[in-house]
């Protein structure tokens, strides 16, 4: 195992063992913080991998603005901040088939790869990114800006108080 | 490197959210877990992507990671729509629970 090898695999432990707490913990502010763990830990899985660009946009994007929105909506909704019974369906079959999914998708995965190793890439800067989307995807691009305007606008006559009378 | 450790990685990132999404009530909680989901893909696209430009030299370049931009774009309008939803239903009920969403009857207005 190279240096490599071992920090990706210290990492994917940290994001694992983030995201049970975050699907496991009764309080939620403490589950939106674990989410900030684990993300920032596939962050860095990034950085190893070599896709430089991705990991800053996850640090920015998902911890920076999708995390600090769920909290705020922890703030909105006046949401426990202490250990809370009810967040929870009882019963085993969540588990059971998180568990199932995920053990088997992780079996196919290392049956399919088993422990061949490939030599680093070209990382991914922002230079070759760029050339790539403005190159192959212009087309999805410019259908993602409408998406996100077309989102925006929703959200806002969604939670604008007293729109549907 | 080994592409097998974050791809074990991602897989067990989606089986979380996934137990996440079908065991939480609570809807932020819930959101919370299709983030999980979202990463565990993300995750697997660029593993794949370096794996596949490190073996194969004639494939297009840096799809899986354009795809993982892009699939993080959607993340955040999706965070965004949904947050929406859960403040509006918070307003209506005064609960998040998403089990407490009777889908057989229309609500009156406000």
């Amino acid at each position: 195992m190279t240096s490599a090898d071992w920090l990706l695999a210290a990492l994917g432990t940290v994001a694992v063992a983030a995201g049970h707490r975050v699907v496991a913990t009764d309080r939620l502010v403490r589950a939106g913080l674990h989410l900030v763990l684990c993300l920032g830990a596939v962050a860095g899985m990034y950085l190893v991998l070599t896709a430089e660009f991705l990991a800053w946009v996850q640090v920015l994007i998902y911890v920076g603005a999708v995390v600090v929105l769920l909290l705020f909506a922890v703030m909105l909704t006046r949401a426990p901040v202490g250990a809370a019974a009810d967040l929870d369906r009882p019963g085993w079959t969540a588990p059971l088939v998180g568990g199932a999914a995920g053990l088997g998708l992780a079996a196919l995965l290392v049956d399919a790869y088993r422990w061949t190793a490939v030599a680093p890439a070209a990382p991914g800067t922002p230079e070759a990114l760029g050339a790539a989307v403005f190159r192959s995807w212009v087309l999805p691009f410019e259908v993602v800006s409408v998406l996100l305007l077309a989102a925006l606008v929703g959200a806002i006559v969604v939670s604008r108080p007293g729109g549907r009378r | 490197m080994h592409p097998v450790l974050p791809f074990v990685t991602a897989a067990l990132l989606f089986g979380l959210g996934v137990a996440g999404v079908l065991r939480r009530r609570h809807a932020i909680l819930l959101l919370m877990a299709v983030e999980l989901m979202l990463n565990a893909v993300n995750l697997l696209l660029i593993t794949a992507d370096v794996t596949v430009r490190a073996t194969l030299a004639a494939a297009t370049p840096y799809a899986g990671q354009v795809l993982a931009l892009f699939v993080v774009v959607l993340a955040a309008a999706e965070v965004g729509v949904g947050l929406a939803i859960v403040l509006r239903l918070y307003r209506l009920r005064a609960t998040v629970a998403v089990d407490d969403v009777p889908l057989d009857r229309v609500e009156a207005g406000r």
